[in-house]
């Protein structure tokens, strides 16, 4: 029943345009010009706007005609939906929930690794890590306090929010305070897909070159954070800080940008101080 | 190449709205896919008829119009096209826009029989 206009069930039984009765069962929708639709798919939002006299907004014309239906409708909202639904489970239990995406190979299962050692005992983290294949990531971030899960994407290259929000009940209870979830190794389709998180991290590893945020600025201006990686590489790598900041800061202004490396610790205290000034 | 699964979306998302329509045949379909929405054209083009095989859109014509970099400042009211996703007032410099085009990724409309 189309819960908005109650009038599945007020109208159960109507006749149609040839005068025939019929019955119109749970889910279905009948309008007042005796045209009857289902609302049992959810993937449509179906929504009723009254003009006056209770007239339903949306036509149902002769469905021989050939028309033009205006919809503006987004693609991917099936996605967002499910994104909504995680957001809001997520928020209900104050869980701080971080979408990190880059290259394959920028850093970001040992930067989790370091990162949940630096907050065992202090902030309860969980991790779900999406990878194409295998389960080693999962592997290599087990005994360090949080509760891990491996999603294997198989061929796509990109987490969806329905995936995520199906291994929430695997990672998360009730002392969790942050969500990390590493994405698939990707700089352009993870960008696409909201999982519900509250901010996406983007990484850049200083091997990759300055040029990274130019080349894929969709990521990198849609990223609350950025995390520069690998900076105890930067005098055997070619890669100049400042040509980095400044290609982060035209693309986006108001990004937070941390540099450090995971391997010597430099730049860390910053990136686990902002963590937990987050989740206080 | 997550065009594929995108070209997917969209065939569920159309046999969904064409079977509320009551409608059978899909002459053609227009999204409007911002140059900023993380969607290809081309390979989107290539995705969708592989995306279609078999169902209600399968020949249907798709008509992509990409749309530029927009934003509108609430600041000083001026709207500036950037070559860049920039969230940014080109005129007056304010971070507070409101992006008019540029990221979108949506079904603009649908010919349907
Ligand atoms: N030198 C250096 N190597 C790093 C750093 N962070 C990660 N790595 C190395 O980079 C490689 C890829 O890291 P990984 O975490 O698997 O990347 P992911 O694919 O983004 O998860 C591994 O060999 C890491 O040890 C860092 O800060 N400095
Ligand atoms: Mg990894
Ligand atoms: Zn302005």
């Amino acid at each position: 029943m189309c819960t908005s206009c109650g009038c599945g069930s007020a109208n159960l039984r109507k006749l149609n345009k040839a005068g025939k009765e019929k019955v119109v069962p749970e889910g279905y929708h009948v309008h007042s010009d005796g045209t009857i639709h289902t609302h049992a798919d959810d993937l449509v939002d179906h929504q009723h706007h009254y003009e006056g006299g209770g007239q339903h907004a949306h036509p149902h014309p002769d469905q021989s005609e050939r028309r033009v239906l205006e919809l503006e409708r987004k693609v991917l909202e099936k996605n967002d939906r499910y994104a909504g639904e995680n957001r809001e489970f997520l928020a209900k239990r104050g869980i701080l929930a971080v979408n990190i995406i880059s290259s394959p190979g920028s850093g970001k299962t040992f930067l989790l690794e370091k990162t949940l050692e630096r907050l065992k005992g202090k902030i309860p983290c969980a991790v779900i890590v999406g990878d194409i294949q295998s389960s080693n990531d999962a592997r290599r971030l087990q005994g360090k306090g949080a509760k891990v899960h491996q999603i294997e994407t198989k061929s796509s290259c990109h987490l969806h929010a329905e995936q995520v929000g199906n291994v929430f009940h695997e990672v998360i209870d009730k002392k969790t305070k942050i969500l990390f979830i590493e994405n698939v190794g990707n700089l352009v389709c993870p960008a696409a897909f909201d999982l519900g998180e509250n901010f996406k991290i983007a990484l850049l590893s200083t091997p990759e070159g300055e040029d990274k945020p130019v080349k894929y600025p969709v990521i990198f201006s849609d990223a609350k954070v950025i995390v520069l990686t690998k900076i105890d590489l930067l005098d055997h790598v070619d890669c100049d800080l400042k040509k980095v900041r400044k290609n982060i800061r035209q693309l986006n202004p108001g990004v937070f940008v941390f540099e450090l490396s995971a391997k010597t610790g430099e730049g860390m205290d910053a990136w686990i101080d902002y963590l937990a000034k987050l989740t206080a | 190449m997550h065009e594929l699964s995108l070209a997917t979306s969209l065939v569920e998302q159309i046999t969904v709205i064409m079977g509320n329509e009551g409608a059978s045949t899909l002459h053609s379909i227009t999204l409007s896919v911002g140059r900023f929405s993380g969607v290809e054209k081309e390979p989107f083009e290539f995705a969708f008829p592989l995306a279609a095989e078999g169902t209600p859109a399968e020949n249907t014509r798709l008509i992509i119009e990409v749309t530029e970099m927009k934003v509108k400042c609430k600041a000083c009211g001026k709207e500036t096209v950037h070559d860049i996703p920039l969230a940014k007032c080109g005129k007056c410099g304010s971070l507070d826009v409101e992006i008019v085009s540029g990221r979108e990724f949506k079904i603009k409309s649908m010919e349907v029989e």
